[in-house]
């Protein structure tokens, strides 16, 4: 039966106000209180056909978790969640909720949907300050050991589900923290990393083993995982690291930097604690970012907190088509970065000690659809004009990085340098390693690498429980054709 | 955890550390190198693997103290411990068997340079050194190159030590000599490297430089270590850290080693005032 319709929209979401969380690192979005939680979880009218569960990648029982949170059960809630989710406090942070679950929300027909995420993102903090850990029934060891390359959230959920199923496993991670871009790439305003830690510090408790600074392509290769190592099976997440520039004239001066090394220098790094912590980044007073997804609009609103006077958003297309989340362009909008949209940079101008001076950009109009199904941004003639600013970030897209790939010549890739692997069952071409995430969709989504990840671990089980590993050999036949 | 099983201190700036890296030392060719942080608020800075010994799972690092990453890892002493080592990174030098090669390493370079002309040595290819310094006293890693080296000059800006002048001057003495090289490998400071290209440009022979910019990550994630090489843009620290000298824009490369000057200055400063009041070390 479904319920009463309530509020027409959602809880508002308590958050810093945005003048002065402009100049500051902490987080944006405060988290509901219990009475709002609850509040927002009496919205959901409990309808007959659940089109949410389908919405989320990773199919949470969204009714099941939201009842429990409007009874009060939150114990019960976090179990829901926690049985199809590991990193709930995450995904309830930074999913692109209203591209899937909500997205799909009979209440959202005609009112806004419910906010599954803002619920999700209660229910795994109330469970992290309320709970103890439980370490979850771990099936008896196996004797079995996969290596997991790359610690993002893909790497981070085949290791816990294959933990849980009594393998041994080890995580191999380049960089001299765990968590992938959640580390690395995504602010602490916006995630902070004691979240992140306290998963992999879970992790570990349950019996992962770590290896930070080891990179697979260079301190080891993937053969040797699979021999001298004696690993039986290798899961392969190592996102997409690798950084596009724009091919106009400047590109190389000093303040032009990628998102990457932006970000990496601020999030990872800690430059914005510079002294205190040792890496420099340029404290700029007019910044343009150019791009429009979740990156350009972390590193836009990074320079306003680094006290950019000026941070300006450059996108070539129109808001319609900007691929961040709402939430994020909404938040970036109040903290007041300036959006230059359906603008397009074609040069940048040095002054005389090799730096950043201004940008020369031109107007764009939107023509017909593109391979993407969205329009094409054709430039305005006449149209180019400039803007002063002393750092340039460049956000416009991530490739797949090639130290692992190029040493594994047997690893089928796309054209773009992706590693191919069946989309079922995230095998590979080569027997016994699988993989997934941004490595092989290209940039995508956390939601959507962790789906990945959990495929990735019950197809590593089921090709290890098979002893004549048959089930195995028509795969990497579609693999090496697909 | 790295432990730092010894030092020594090699002239006035630059200390040599042995320190432990077993997976990294088992790995590592000439050429190549290793990301260093010392500790959670440190930088991640790029070090040359001057040697390795897979026995005792050691590398030799040597570091010349010229801002506080480098000075703060330079007053380290055995048993001391850093945080993170990175590697093997880049790719290792190609050594073409049986050749003729003169390696130059200006000033610190002559420790990057210094496995560069052991491999080629083990080779069997016939090498001339050239080192030079701007002074007697901050020469380094003169006996071990002599040892491998066919011949050795060592040049000082000073005339302090060895041939009066540059590099270049011993270079080009080789050259006029009438003497086959088939390849030039110059390793320094970037007016060294442009320099040494403008010579063996002019006598039409193949040289390789290694190459230095700034480096955050080290495997290829952030670009930041760009340079422009033959007019695309590589990536130092997989692509390289060795390139074709004639082909490298330096220009682009100088400009931006610059890009933190004040960083670095407000950060050395601060160190060493701190360091002066809690460690009583001298500078
Ligand atoms: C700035 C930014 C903001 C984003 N914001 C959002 C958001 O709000 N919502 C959302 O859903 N998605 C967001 N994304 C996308 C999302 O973060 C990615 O889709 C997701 O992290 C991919 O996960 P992954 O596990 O495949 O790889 P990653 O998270 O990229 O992790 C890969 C890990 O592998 C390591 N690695 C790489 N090569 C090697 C090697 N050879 N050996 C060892 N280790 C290696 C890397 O160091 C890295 O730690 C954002 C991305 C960026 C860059
Ligand atoms: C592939 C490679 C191999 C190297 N091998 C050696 C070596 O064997 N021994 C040695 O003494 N030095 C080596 N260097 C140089 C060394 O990394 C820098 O001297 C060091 O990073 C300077 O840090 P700092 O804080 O002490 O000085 P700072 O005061 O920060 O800087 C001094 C100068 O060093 C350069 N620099 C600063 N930060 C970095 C960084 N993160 N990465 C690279 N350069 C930087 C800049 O040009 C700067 O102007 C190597 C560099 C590269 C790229
Ligand atoms: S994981 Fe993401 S898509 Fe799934 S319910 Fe949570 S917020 Fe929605
Ligand atoms: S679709 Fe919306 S209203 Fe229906 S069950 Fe899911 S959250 Fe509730
Ligand atoms: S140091 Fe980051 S790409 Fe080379």
């Amino acid at each position: 039966m479904a319920k009463k319709i309530g509020s027409k929209t959602k809880t508002p979401m308590p958050c810093q106000e945005a003048r002065p969380r402009a100049r500051n690192f902490s987080e944006v979005a405060l988290g509901y209180s219990v009475e709002m939680a609850v509040a927002e979880a009496n919205r959901c009218i409990e309808c007959k056909n659940r089109p949410c569960i389908a919405g989320c990648p990773v199919e949470i029982d969204i009714p099941g978790f939201i009842k429990a949170v409007a009874e009060n059960r939150f114990v019960d809630a976090a179990h829901i969640l926690k049985s199809k989710n590991s990193l709930p406090a995450i995904c309830g942070r930074v999913c692109p909720q209203e591209e899937q679950c909500e997205k799909v929300c009979t209440l959202g027909v005609k009112f806004e949907p419910v906010g599954v995420g803002r619920v999700e993102r209660f229910v795994a903090d109330w469970a992290r300050e309320n709970l103890a850990d439980e370490t979850p029934q771990k099936q008896p060891p196996n004797g079995k050991r996969v290596a997991v390359v790359g610690s993002g959230p893909a790497g981070l959920t085949v290791a816990g589900d294959l933990i849980q199923m009594g393998y041994q496993v080890t995580i191999f991670e380049a960089l001299h923290k765990a968590g992938g871009v959640l580390v690395y790439g995504i602010p602490e305003f916006r995630l902070p990393k004691s979240i992140v830690q306290n998963e992999i510090d879970y992790l570990l408790h349950m019996g992962v083993e770590l290896q930070t600074n080891v990179v697979i392509g260079k301190s080891l290769t993937l053969d040797e995982l699979l021999s001298e190592e004696g690993f039986d099976a290798v899961f392969i997440g190592t996102g997409a690291g690798l950084p596009s520039f724009m091919k106009i004239p400047g590109i190389n001066l000093i303040g032009v930097y990628s998102a990457n090394e932006y970000l990496t220098r601020s999030n990872l790094m800690k430059a914005y604690r510079f002294p205190e912590y040792d890496t420099p980044l340029i404290r700029a007073k007019n910044v343009a970012v150019v791009g429009g997804g979740n990156t350009a609009m972390d590193s836009v609103r990074t320079a306003l907190r680094l006290g950019a006077d000026h941070a300006y958003l450059i996108y070539r297309r129109s808001r319609n088509e900007m691929p961040a989340r709402h939430e994020e362009i909404e938040h970036a909008e109040e903290e007041g970065v300036q959006f230059h949209l359906l603008t397009n940079p074609v040069e940048i101008f040095g002054n005389e000690r090799g730096g950043v001076r201004g940008m020369r950009c031109q107007r764009m109009e939107l023509g017909e659809p593109d391979d993407s199904g969205r329009r094409r941004p054709v430039p305005v003639p006449g149209s180019e004009f400039e803007v002063e600013v002393d750092t340039v970030v460049m956000a416009v897209g991530q490739g797949a990085n090639p130290v692992l790939t190029s040493t594994a010549p047997n690893l089928k890739t796309n054209k773009w340098g992706n590693i191919v692997a069946d989309p079922e069952t995230c095998a590979t071409s080569i027997p016994g390693v699988f993989a997934g995430g941004d490595i092989v969709s290209g940039g995508a989504t956390v939601i959507l690498a962790m789906g990945a990840g959990r495929k990735a671990a019950r197809s590593i089980h089921a090709y290890l429980s098979d002893p004549e590993r048959s089930s195995q050999t028509e795969i990497q036949e579609a693999v090496m054709q697909g | 955890m790295h432990r730092i099983v010894r030092k020594n201190q090699l002239a006035a700036d630059v200390v040599q550390l042995e320190v432990e890296a077993p997976l990294i030392a088992r790995k590592r060719r000439a050429g190549q190198f290793v990301i260093v942080h010392l500790n959670e608020e440190a930088e991640r800075i790029p070090l040359t693997i001057a040697d390795s010994d897979p026995a005792r799972g050691t590398l030799t690092l040597i570091i010349q103290g010229v801002g506080k990453s480098t000075k703060q890892l330079n007053r380290l002493q055995a048993g001391d411990v850093i945080r993170d080592i990175l590697g093997p990174l880049g790719k290792p030098t190609h050594i073409q068997p049986n050749s003729q090669v003169v390696c130059i390493g200006g000033g610190i370079g002559a420790a990057v340079v210094y496995p560069i002309v052991r491999a080629f040595r083990e080779s069997s290819s016939q090498v001339i050194s050239i080192i030079g310094a701007r002074t007697k006293s901050l020469l380094i890693l003169e006996d071990e190159i002599r040892a491998l080296s066919e011949q050795t000059i060592v040049t000082t800006d000073d005339g302090s030590y060895g041939m009066s002048g540059f590099v270049t001057d011993a270079l080009k003495r080789i050259l006029s000599n009438g003497k086959v090289v088939d390849e030039v490998i110059a390793i320094g400071p970037v007016p060294m490297m442009r320099a040494v290209c403008k010579v063996t440009r002019e006598a039409g022979v193949k040289t390789v430089v290694s190459l230095n910019p700034i480096m955050v990550d080290g495997t290829g994630m952030c670009g930041g270590c760009r340079v422009m090489v033959g007019g695309k843009m590589q990536f130092v620290c997989v692509d390289g850290p060795e390139f074709d000298g004639h082909e490298v824009d330096f220009d682009e490369l100088t400009a931006r080693l610059k890009s933190y000057t004040q960083f670095e200055k407000e950060s050395l400063e601060r160190y060493e005032n701190l360091c002066g009041v809690h460690c009583g070390l001298p500078a």
